[in-house]
């Protein structure tokens, strides 16, 4: 399952509650203000570097050049592009965006 | 990995849908659009479950009266839903605690899972959608 | 792969309209089907032909109507959320259509895929 991310991790507890029901081998992409969690020195970073451990965890590389964060983003978390997104939503039988 | 359901003898397919809620009621509108949602998903015979979450689980508190607010009352469509044979609700049970809320606060049966629960049966769904 | 769409905010004020349009252009591109692209919440207000944005910035309705005549995309209007939002026929912009909620499920029945975006 793809989980979407697409707010700040600093506005709501929508990754707090994301990482709670998440399975094993689910996939985690961050779009939009939620690519803030994907990176470093943020105090969300530890929760996200733990998650990488059980999930696969993708940030939107646009949205992360907008906001002039891609030089920070946490290592283990993979960058792609609308087409990876694309690819992601097509290899994953169902997607949750977490609104 | 989710099933489809057979189709009932050649007739449409049968999807599971997830109907997510994770907003409170009145203060933005997606609780009561969100519902009318799950009524439509019900007409078209669909394996239908409701799940709120966080704020989600304060659309099904008791009491609700909104004429101070001049706003329509809609909670008493949550109790409507049986009759469309939506009966698959489930609260988040953390979300609960952490509201201090218990199942006789609700004004509907639902079921309370954990997350690892819930977890589980949002990989079992074909659709979800969230308000 | 056929891809049904729900967009759930309007233009500009969240970017859950540009997300999904830089999605359905990822797609297209692919080689995707797009099933349909529904508009709730909102979303209605995407529809919209009288928006006037900056001319140095996206036009996020002009926008959509060029993907839907380009390559046919279904886009559709949630007749009781537009009707609550004033969004209209004789307002709609090209390539829109207003239509009932039962659309976003039989998209959702008929596509492989479902995307929301939303806030």
């Amino acid at each position: 399952m793809l989980h979407i991310i697409n707010k700040s991790p600093f506005e709501t507890n929508t990754l707090d509650t994301c990482l709670r029901m998440a399975q094993p081998g689910h996939a985690l992409l961050l779009i939009e203000d939620g690519v803030y969690a994907a990176t470093k020195g943020s105090a969300a970073e530890e929760r996200v570097r733990e998650a990488c451990t059980t999930l696969k965890v993708y940030a939107l590389q646009p949205d992360m050049d907008a906001r002039g964060v891609t030089g920070k983003v946490i290592d283990g978390v993979t960058l792609v592009d609308y087409g990876g997104f694309v690819d992601l939503a097509e290899q994953h039988d169902t997607s949750h965006s977490w609104l | 990995m989710s099933e489809q359901q057979p189709s009932p003898a050649g007739g449409p397919k049968v999807k599971k849908f997830m109907i997510v809620n994770r907003k409170a009621p009145y203060g933005t509108i997606y609780a009561l659009e969100s519902l009318e949602v799950v009524l439509i998903a019900a007409t078209f015979d669909q394996d239908v479950s409701l799940v709120f979450i966080d704020d989600g689980v304060y659309e099904l508190v008791k009491g609700q009266q909104t004429k101070g607010i001049g706003v329509k009352n809609f909670s008493p469509s949550y109790r409507a839903l049986e009759d469309y044979d939506v009966e698959k609700l489930y609260v988040d049970r953390a979300s609960m605690d952490q509201r201090g809320l218990t199942e006789s606060d609700l004004l509907v049966p639902v079921a309370v899972l954990d997350a690892q629960q819930m977890g589980q049966l949002m990989a079992q769904q074909d659709v979800i959608l969230s308000f | 792969m056929k891809f049904g769409l729900l967009v759930s905010e309007g233009p500009y004020t969240h970017q859950a309209s540009d997300s999904a349009y830089q999605f359905v252009v990822a797609a297209l591109a692919k080689g995707h089907e797009i099933q349909r692209v529904f508009f709730y919440h909102d979303g209605v207000n995407n529809a919209t032909r009288l928006t006037e944005p900056p001319q140095d910035d996206r036009h996020v309705v002009n926008r959509w109507s060029a993907l839907a005549a380009a390559n046919k995309v279904d886009l559709v209007v949630c007749v009781a959320a537009a009707l609550r939002r004033g969004i209209k026929e004789e307002v709609l912009a090209p390539g829109f259509r207003i239509s009932g909620l039962g659309q976003l499920i039989d998209s959702a029945i008929k596509a492989d895929r479902v995307v929301v975006f939303g806030d």
